[in-house]
């Protein structure tokens, strides 16, 4: 049967049919939907682990018992996973393990754009990158043969163009799971193996050369593999490209031949040559590095790559088309228009948020605010503007702290939302207390990872598989560790707030602010809209420089869109004329 | 099915929250239904968050890209005024837009620091590429049917007339796509806007190769 689906529909798909029965992840666009849609198959285990390191440990313990496993992540996730990734590789597993990794080039909603193929060749572990949601389905239980195959976890890179786009998939139609995939399945499979499971230094350097090892027979399985294909064309222009960049190319050039890459580590070596000597000329396409063009490089091939093509951003038709044009490789698209110059709209806090009330009273205290990665770093956006730096998740203690070790002249915060706390935000909450520091951190609790879609987390009292669960007591967690000052606001209560703020902020006591109020979204909270009379209007602007999107400046005063407005009523709290009433 | 047009390449714009991942799912969908090879893109996450949306839906014979090349494409669908403005580059020459009168200020503009353009100033930056403006009350014809999120299914109703696919497609995906309580009312917006009296045409248009 036909079915249209998204790459990351299709990944959780192809799990389930590999009989891969346990998945862990932490949610990070554009991955998130691959363990939300893998978790609704029957009998199998889904969980959001605390963080990806967490995750791809539990998932390295499922395969060392004996079971498949599924471990998902943004491409940031793995930079958390990175030292479980080097020891998987050495000890590979009795079960499959299979990650899948998703890149986010263009940053559409990340906060650098690396390219996470440098981690196969890094860790020394194969790596697949399918090109679109059929290939997503295929590649993942292809993933999990290799692992068992070769002993090793096999990494699959999508992208947000894949993760995010629907294709045509061909689903079999009686889609039966592949028996074996372990779980508490009644079969012992766990063996004690020290040497090969224990990575002491003696131990270790025994695996290395394993490592090695498979490497090279990995690349021998590439020159091979049909996921490695040649499509015949022309004698002139041969295009090596893989993922959603060959789909680019293929728009482009539609006369060149091709060598589709489905494996992009090991490369194959004299796949590639031998195809170099088919054509006049080598083009590699693909996004950001210049992963497989240094690789073709290597083996003696000219070849045209990053220096037509972009380094950085996603490719797309229009620019593998303009810089090919550029090279003299392609037509140029003929009535070419620039984008025409309109007032940005940029993302913002919902209408609603209780993260406003927060970032509107420290923008009014003029704190350094020292943040992190959420819905909330928004509040760094004018008319806010109150996140001073963002860096990756879980940075924001530690570099409060930092920065109070040297001092400035205003007050200073750290702030991080709840998800974000329990995935890296309790080691270096311990190293504040423990250090002597004097930092205040704000943890706003909105009570669910809202910024990847509402996901469940250890603060929300149920499991990604819908099961309740124990609800982490954040007080008593932050208490538990020896904090004395704690206190809990309201967010929407902007005198209370700024009021508990300047005491913790003024005080040389290291605490915690705990800010608490549901994601409205979330929650599906909506009140009746506020309005404006514009007679006690006195224009003052304050309701405007909460940045809500609903307000806008009109002749003689503001107005409130009654289709927008979520009832909040944190605009009226801030009105000195109380000219904003319900 | 054989339909008239090879191809047919559709852009989808608004403002995150105004339903059009809905609307394009279904505009995929219906493409599947016809026989096309489908493909659908879009950007989900710090986008939405009341930010600009764009979707991608194009229908093929092949397709490879899922994403439209920028001024091929045969259709502009904006459920926003701004927001269709902003993707006029994407559009072929000649190409046909269909435009939902409906403001939704962005931040500078709320703020007073820009100009939300007027409809003469839209109109004149589509007109550079579009042979055919379609203004249409998506908004206020949803706003009478009780709830004004379902202007893109206004939209989406008139864009049916300008292709041949029978109509039964298109309320039969609906009827599938959108969660149960709120089918009679999507359908009910989808009528509305098929039933609109199609506009005059511009020279040169494509609207005579798409629909026989
Ligand atoms: C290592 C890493 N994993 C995942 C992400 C994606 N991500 C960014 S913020 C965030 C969670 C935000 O949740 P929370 O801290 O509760 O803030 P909220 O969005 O609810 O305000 C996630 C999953 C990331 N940027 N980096």
């Amino acid at each position: 049967m036909k079915k249209l689906m998204t790459g990351n529909e299709a990944f959780a798909l192809g799990a389930y049919l590999s009989g891969i029965k346990a998945g862990a992840g932490y949610p990070g666009t554009p991955s998130t939907e691959i363990l939300m849609n893998f978790a609704r198959y029957p009998g199998v285990y889904a969980e959001w682990s605390t963080n990806e390191k967490v995750a791809l440990d539990v998932g390295a313990g499922v395969a060392y018992a004996g079971g498949r496993a599924l471990v998902t992540t943004k491409h940031v996730g793995l930079n958390v996973a990175a030292d479980s990734l080097f020891y998987t590789s050495y000890t590979g597993f009795k079960g499959g393990l299979v990650i899948i990794n998703a890149d986010d080039p263009e940053m559409h909603s990340s906060q650098n754009e690396q390219d996470n193929r440098y981690y196969a060749k890094f860790a020394k572990v194969p790596m697949l990158e399918p090109a679109d949601s059929q290939e997503a389905l295929e590649f993942v239980r292809l993933a999990v043969e290799i692992s068992e195959a070769f002993d090793t976890p096999v990494i699959v890179r999508t992208n947000t163009r894949l993760s995010h786009s629907k294709g045509v998939v061909e689903v079999p139609g009686r889609a039966e799971p592949d028996p074996g995939g372990g779980v508490l399945d009644g079969v012992e499979r766990y063996e004690r193996n020290i040497p090969k499971y224990v990575m002491v230094p003696g131990f270790a350097r025994q695996r290395h050369p394993v490592v090695i090892d498979r490497l090279a027979k990995l690349a021998a399985y590439a020159e091979q593999s049909p996921i490695n294909r040649i499509e015949p064309g022309s004698g002139k222009l041969g295009v090596i490209s893989a993922g959603v960049a060959y789909q680019y190319a293929r728009e482009v050039f539609p006369e060149a031949a091709f060598l589709k890459l489905g494996m992009v580590y090991p490369l194959p070596r004299d796949l590639i040559k031998g195809f170099a000597a088919m054509v006049e000329r080598v083009v590699v396409v693909e996004e950001l590095e210049p992963f497989i063009e240094e690789h073709v490089r290597l083996l003696g091939v000219p070849v045209t790559g990053k220096d037509v093509f972009s380094r950085t951003g996603e490719l797309s038709p229009e620019k593998v088309r303009r810089s090919a044009a550029g090279a003299g490789l392609a037509e140029a698209p003929p009535e070419a228009a620039a984008a025409p110059s309109l007032p940005a709209r940029p993302p913002m806090l919902c209408p609603g948020c209780a993260h406003r009330g927060i970032f509107y009273a420290l923008q009014r205290v003029r704190a350094v605010v020292l943040g992190d990665i959420g819905c909330y770093t928004l509040g760094a956006l004018p008319p806010l503007s109150a996140m001073h730096t963002c860096g990756c998740m879980g940075a924001s203690i530690g570099v409060v702290h930092g920065v109070d070790l040297v001092g400035v002249k205003d007050r200073t915060v750290g702030v991080i939302g709840d998800s974000t706390f329990f995935h890296s935000g309790i080691p270096p909450l311990i190293n504040v207390l423990y250090n002597r520091g004097v930092s205040t951190v704000i943890i706003l609790d909105n009570r669910v990872t809202a910024m990847t879609g509402h996901q469940e987390n250890p603060g929300t009292g149920r499991t990604l598989m819908k099961d309740p669960a124990r609800k982490i007591d954040i007080e008593a967690l932050v208490r538990g560790i020896g904090f004395e000052k704690v206190d809990v606001v309201d967010p929407y209560e902007f005198k209370e707030v700024v009021r508990v703020l300047k005491e913790h902020l003024d005080s040389d006591e290291p605490s915690v602010i705990v800010a608490r109020y549901p994601c409205v979204l979330s929650v599906r909270e909506r009140k009746e809209p506020f309005t404006v009379n514009l007679e006690a209007c006195n224009q003052c602007g304050n309701c405007l420089r909460i940045g809500c999107s609903p307000i806008s400046k009109v002749e003689g005063g503001v107005s409130i869109d009654p289709s927008l407005c979520n009832g909040c009523g944190f605009c009226a709290k801030v009105c000195p004329r109380g000219a904003i009433t319900a | 099915m054989a339909f008239t047009n090879k191809k047919v390449d559709i852009l989808v714009a608004g403002v995150g929250g105004q339903g059009t991942i809905l609307a394009s799912d279904i505009l995929a969908e219906v493409g599947l239904r016809c026989g096309y090879d489908v493909k659908k893109a879009e950007v989900h996450g710090m986008s939405q968050r009341g930010g600009a949306v764009e979707s991608h839906i194009r229908w093929g014979e092949k397709v490879f890209s899922p994403q439209v090349e920028a001024g091929k494409a045969d259709y502009l669908l904006g459920f926003e005024m701004l927001e269709t403005a902003r993707w006029t580059h994407f559009l072929a020459l000649g190409g046909t837009v269909l435009i939902n009168r409906h403001r939704i200020p962005p931040p500078s503009v709320n703020l007073g620091a820009a100009a939300y353009p007027s409809e003469e100033e839209i109109e004149s930056v589509l007109g550079a590429r579009a042979a055919r403006v379609w203004w249409i009350d998506g908004t206020a014809i949803a706003r009478k049917l009780g709830n004004q999120t379902v202007a893109g299914m206004v939209i989406l109703g008139a864009f049916s007339k300008l292709l041949d696919q029978p109509g039964e497609v298109w309320t039969s995906v609906i009827a599938d796509l959108v969660p149960e309580k709120f089918v009679e009312l999507n359908l009910k917006a989808f009528g509305e806007g098929r039933g609109l009296p199609l506009p005059a045409q511009k020279k040169g248009g494509n609207i005579c190769e798409t629909s026989v």
